[in-house]
């Protein structure tokens, strides 16, 4: 595998000589350099990771788990290795509960059913944030309506931050079951206060269920300095291939819960009568697992921890610092979200009387790749009183050009609509 | 400013800036209101038919989204103007394309059908005509 250009012990990084491990920047858009700057929607692949996953198609595929010849013995060790580099990454205290999954989504439904069926009816409250990403907002409503609870929510201040002051209101309204936010808002960046919402909910007897999909690709997730009950992340976000996510869970809650998917693998013993659950984390692992992709996935972990989660939090609040500069000289634009030190590589704006679509479009023919809508945040589009944002994020392979290019494409916005 | 000019060709930013029949037409004979799942946008429209019963005699819309989306249904409420329900629930979406003449992506051209679109399910409704066949991804639930 070939060595990540970056200094260790040293808490930066050289962007320039990432971005050489991206095959993606190896072309022009539109005639242009391509200025990515849509890594919270999915983040580019370094080269480490597609051959990672070439390489297991090719010296070592099979079904994992009970085959006995070499094969299978090769790709079930392929596939425990990955997840004890998402133990490693998480620091979680036990590798059984790394649940391989397709995605952040999947890991939250899995909660949201196999804990909320059982767990949740009248009286309960579910308390989820307006920052929320549909994916950790839509399963919840769901899964409320379903049993009777309440779906309550954390409002935000003006600066796109949670409230806190609203908590104490929240505790009257109910029997606090659940909390779940996530660490790092996808849509405005904002950087929330997790170990606070966690010693909250554990003081209301709540668990606390974490979708950590925006923040893992950016900064150290420790599971147990969080303090959370469930985490949920994405590969695809964090240099990994799309198709797999990881539930983390405490053991206590997983072995209490109720499967999930049920079918192949899962399973302990399977009669006509009556089947029973195999171990953790074989009981919320139904079906042939996503195997290639959690190899890319664990190579993707190793390529960002040998950059180093310090060094890459670093360089995003730097390029997040300078892109807030620079857009401030844009006229008419409106930039969503908290000052640049207290949130991720992250900007949400508007630009006066141009739709984010229009931005967007433009953007394009200037190479300039943004993301236009509502960023799956409808509750908190509406909160902001639009029906769309551009947004532009940041990751480890970003340079100051991009942000550059992004100016001066919005310059040529204005041109056009004039 | 060439490939600009392609995209967004005088006619359209005239439209999306000026936008002819906007508003909402009180008690109107036919109304829908559709939206793009993909990005929010939304449209809702209006219409008053003549004595009888049957041609379009005003045609108004309302709603917020991107300057093709706004131009589109701005350019469409001056297509229809006079002509029957049936004529316009058949219109080919292309007869549209046409006027609007710029090169659409995929995800653009939801935006530039959402108002053709919107308008048929509101004939639909009201007098019956044939709803637009899977028209760029829409269906009847996702239009209110």
């Amino acid at each position: 595998m070939n060595s990540v250009a970056v200094t260790t012990g040293i808490k930066t990084l050289d962007a320039r000589a990432i971005r050489a491990d991206f095959p993606i920047f190896e072309q022009l858009i539109h005639g242009k350099p391509l200025a990515f700057l849509d890594s919270a929607a999915s983040s580019q692949k370094p080269r480490q990771m597609m051959e990672a996953m070439t390489d297991f198609y090719s010296t070592s595929y099979a079904n994992v788990h009970r085959g006995v010849y070499v094969l299978a013995e090769r790709a079930t060790a392929a596939l425990e290795s990955s997840r004890e580099k998402v133990r490693a990454l998480l620091n979680a205290p036990d590798v059984r509960e790394i649940i391989f999954v397709r995605n952040a989504t999947e890991a939250i439904n899995l909660v949201a059913y196999a804990w909320g069926m059982s767990n949740l009816g009248p009286g309960d409250v579910v308390v989820v944030s307006e920052l929320e990403h549909h994916s950790n907002f839509v399963p919840w409503q769901y899964i409320a309506g379903r049993t009777g609870a309440t779906l309550t929510m954390i409002p935000l201040t003006e600066e796109g931050e949670l409230d806190l002051s609203a908590l104490d209101g929240i505790a009257t309204q109910g029997n606090i079951k659940v909390v779940a936010t996530n660490q790092v808002s996808n849509s405005l960046g904002t950087i929330n206060p997790v170990e606070k919402l966690v010693a909250w909910a554990h003081d209301q007897g709540a668990i606390f269920v974490c979708d950590a999909a925006q923040s893992a690709p950016h900064i150290t997730v420790d599971v147990q300095a969080l303090g959370a009950d469930f985490v949920a992340i994405s590969a695809h976000k964090m240099c990994g291939p799309s198709g797999v996510g990881v539930l983390w869970g405490r053991t206590e809650l997983l072995l209490a819960m109720e499967p999930f998917l049920t079918g192949g693998h899962m399973i302990n013993s399977v009669r006509l009568e009556k089947t029973t659950w195999g171990e953790l984390p074989h009981k919320f692992e139904a079906g042939t697992a996503p195997m290639a992709e959690a190899v890319g996935f664990g190579a993707a972990i190793e390529y960002l921890t040998r950059v180093g989660f310090d060094a890459i939090e670093a360089h995003e609040h730097e390029l997040a610092a300078y892109a807030l500069g620079r857009l401030g000289e844009i006229p008419g634009i409106t930039l969503y979200g908290p000052p640049a030190a207290r949130r991720a590589g992250i900007v949400s704006f508007n630009i006066d009387g141009v739709h984010p679509h229009d931005v967007a479009q433009i953007l394009d023919m200037q190479g300039v790749a943004i993301r236009a809508g509502h960023h799956c945040c409808q509750p908190l589009m509406q909160k902001l009183g639009v029906a769309a944002t551009n947004r532009a994020s940041f990751y480890l392979y970003t340079v100051q050009e991009e942000i550059d290019q992004l100016v001066d494409g919005l310059h040529t916005v204005h041109k056009v609509f004039a | 400013m060439n490939e600009f000019d392609q995209m967004y060709r005088e006619v359209i930013l005239d439209h999306y800036k000026n936008p002819r029949g906007h508003g909402v037409i009180e008690s109107a004979d036919a109304e829908a209101e559709g939206q793009n799942p993909l990005c929010g946008d939304e449209v809702s429209i209006y219409v008053a038919f003549g004595e009888d019963g049957e041609t379009i005699d005003e045609v108004k819309f309302s709603g917020r989204g991107c300057a093709i989306s706004q131009a589109a249904t701005s350019m469409l409420t001056e297509m229809v103007q006079g002509r029957t329900a049936t004529e316009v629930a058949t219109l080919d979406k292309q007869a549209l394309l046409d006027e609007i003449a710029i090169e659409l992506s995929p995800v653009r051209l939801k935006c530039a059908l959402l108002g053709l679109t919107t308008l048929k399910v509101a004939l639909h409704k009201a007098k019956g005509t044939p709803l637009p066949d899977g028209l760029a991804g829409f269906d009847e639930l996702e239009l209110k």
